[in-house]
């Protein structure tokens, strides 16, 4: 198999698996403070890609991610959809042009920043988001990186939802795990672990 | 099917799919067969959500060149919605508008409006209105 190929087919294996795992955790966090669906949303939308994998795995990187975005659009549902699906359709487009991956990260961030009408500190998977861009920016390691993730995910605990249905609860969004953003950290890992497993990229 | 209508086009997007099918039942009442109306509710599994591409298909069978105003009911719908406006393409995108109002009282004022052949700003500022 084509290193691409065998680079997209992994990564799409590895997020399959990791929300796979964890479908049941994100909907129980979702629960909590938004309409429960959330594990089960994107469990359809990693079913949807993975079902893909073949095709998109012969794709050139740039164009795969924009596929993948848009498979995430049309399956996940929910606000996670057009946000995940943005997130990737983003760092395709920007990637067809641009080798920077730090750059690259910023301008699709920003357009989910944009697409969810929200910023740091918001308790959405933006909160991940960030922290993950400024590792990249420093050249974290991929472990550095996976840590991170993890760490913004949790710090979501103590914030006050400002968008989405757990908005509409106000001061007692306050003392849970924001489902997106653990969602999105969960994702980072399973990329960081795949990738370091691949060795020196 | 629709795109021969000279009347702004109505899309009513809800969670629920009961709710978007009888929002529609509702305008259909009030304006008969006189403007495009079409609705999308539900994720793709058929239970309570929304979804771009269901929402991409009603905003093409409610189309017309007047214009389509959409009426959402929470956050999801509206981004979902965003998304498959732009899905539309950019010639066709610019005369799709999402309304800031109640998603009935939205939905029948405007196609009350759109039935006597107004222009899409105008269906819009009718149903704004209600909004405070």
């Amino acid at each position: 198999m084509p290193a691409n190929a065998a680079l997209i087919g992994g990564l799409i294996e590895a997020c399959h698996q990791a929300i796979a795992a964890n479908a049941d955790h994100l909907s129980e966090l979702d629960r909590a403070i938004g309409d429960g669906d959330h594990g089960t949303n994107m469990r359809r939308g990693f079913e949807a890609v993975y079902a893909e994998r073949d095709r998109l795995a012969h794709l050139p990187l740039p164009k795969a991610l924009e596929e993948i975005g848009l498979t995430l659009v049309m399956s996940i549902g929910g606000a996670a959809g057009p946000l995940y699906g943005t997130l990737l359709m983003e760092i395709g487009r920007q990637m067809a042009g641009d080798a920077d991956f730090a750059r690259v990260l910023e301008r699709a961030i920003d357009a989910v920043a944009r697409r969810g009408r929200a910023g740091a500190g918001d308790k959405t998977l933006l909160d991940v988001l960030y922290p993950v861009h400024a590792e990249v920016v420093r050249r974290a390691g991929l472990t550095g990186i996976a840590d991170e993730a993890e760490r913004a995910a949790s710090l979501t605990f103590g914030m006050k939802a400002m968008r989405g249905r757990a908005g509409f609860l106000g001061e007692r969004s306050i003392g849970h795990i924001d489902p997106g953003a653990k969602s999105c950290a969960l994702l980072t890992a399973a990329i960081c672990r795949f990738l370091e497993e691949q060795g020196p990229a | 099917m629709n795109s021969k209508s000279a009347n702004v086009g109505i899309v009513i997007v809800s969670h629920s799919p009961l709710v978007a099918e009888g929002t529609a039942d509702m305008v259909r009442q009030m304006v008969g067969d006189g403007v495009p109306l079409a609705w999308a509710g539900g994720n793709a599994d058929g239970g309570l959500g929304t979804n771009a591409a269901s929402i991409l298909a009603a905003i093409e069978r409610a189309w017309s060149d007047a214009g389509v105003a959409v009426f959402v009911d929470l956050g999801g719908a509206e981004t979902n919605s965003e998304m498959a406006i732009e899905m539309l393409g950019q010639a066709r995108s610019g005369r799709v508008v999402i309304c800031n109002a109640p998603l009935v009282e939205g939905a029948v004022m405007a196609a009350a409006e759109a039935s006597g052949g107004a222009a899409l700003a105008r269906v819009v500022a009718t149903a704004e209105e209600l909004s405070p």
